[in-house]
């Protein structure tokens, strides 16, 4: 049973990544996105991980997409304008680079052997779990965190008030 | 358990199907009757002007998605951290450490507030 839930999210998340790449309407690609990460959301939990799932869906789903959408309408997206950063003289690199990355991925892939994979012996990683090892363990990483966040909040800022002024 | 969770994949799929064959439904229903000005982008009232699809839009928008990433990923480390708050012999620490996580969070808030990124001009 569990296997089959797997298939099912495993193909409907290849089919809508696939879409990703294929559709020509930026925006469709975005919502197929969305529909890619629900899947990886929908086997995290597979692997009894809830939290990352919540996490995957809170972030990657919602605040991630928020932004790519805000990225597509605010950059100029003709065909135009986009050969401007993406010369057809240069296609043959990419051309080049293509393979050569298939190639790389192949080789991780195929040389990984899957034996400590899938779901932890210990069941189900409870939320409880991670927030006592936060608290305990992980607690200098927890406050360089709100940090990093701050450098990222004024980064951010700095970056786009140049445009807005 | 992970039968457990049975139920949200339940209610998320019955919500997507719902959001579909409304979307569905209505498009099969409702007459089409198109000519060129019902077409066209309404715009209070006015002649459209260019595509909407051109990059006309505010980089504002973005620092606000921007901010909302941010304070997205904090509310998510709120989460763990309410689970384990009953625990006493974490709670003090625990307690103080958010209000530290969120102070520093709060001095981006200010920041932001201060350079004017929240206004909407």
């Amino acid at each position: 049973m569990e296997r089959l839930f797997f298939l099912i999210f495993a193909s409907v998340a290849v089919v809508s990544a696939l879409c990703v790449v294929l559709f020509r309407n930026p925006v469709r690609s975005a919502l197929a996105l969305m529909l890619c990460l629900l899947q990886v959301a929908c086997v995290f939990v597979l692997l009894r991980s809830p939290f990352l799932a919540v996490v995957q869906v809170f972030v990657y789903v919602g605040a991630v997409m928020v932004l790519f959408l805000f990225v597509v309408m605010i950059l100029d997206i003709r065909q135009a304008e986009l050969e401007a950063f993406f010369p057809p003289r240069n296609r043959w690199l990419m051309y080049a680079i293509i393979p050569v990355i298939t190639f790389e991925f192949l080789l991780v892939i195929l040389g990984t052997s899957f034996e400590g994979f899938g779901p932890g012996a210990g069941g189900e990683t409870k939320v409880e779990v991670i927030g006592r090892a936060l608290f305990t363990e992980y607690l200098l990483p927890f406050e360089v965190v709100s940090v990093l966040l701050l450098v990222a909040m004024v980064g951010a800022i700095v970056m786009a008030k140049k445009r807005w002024d | 358990m992970l039968l457990n969770y049975l139920p949200v994949l339940l209610m998320s799929g019955f919500a997507a199907f719902m959001a579909g064959m409304i979307l569905y439904v209505s498009s099969i229903l409702s007459p089409h009757h198109p000519y060129r000005e019902k077409l066209t982008a309404w715009e209070c009232g006015m002649e459209p002007v260019g595509d909407a699809d051109t990059g006309h839009f505010r980089v504002h928008f973005f620092i606000i998605a921007i901010l909302f990433i941010l304070f997205d990923v904090e509310t998510l480390f709120l989460l763990p951290w309410a689970v384990v708050i009953a625990d006493k012999s974490i709670s003090l620490l625990a307690y103080i450490e958010m209000f530290i996580f969120i102070g520093v969070l709060a001095v981006g808030l200010v920041y932001a507030w201060a350079k004017g990124a929240l206004d909407w001009i």
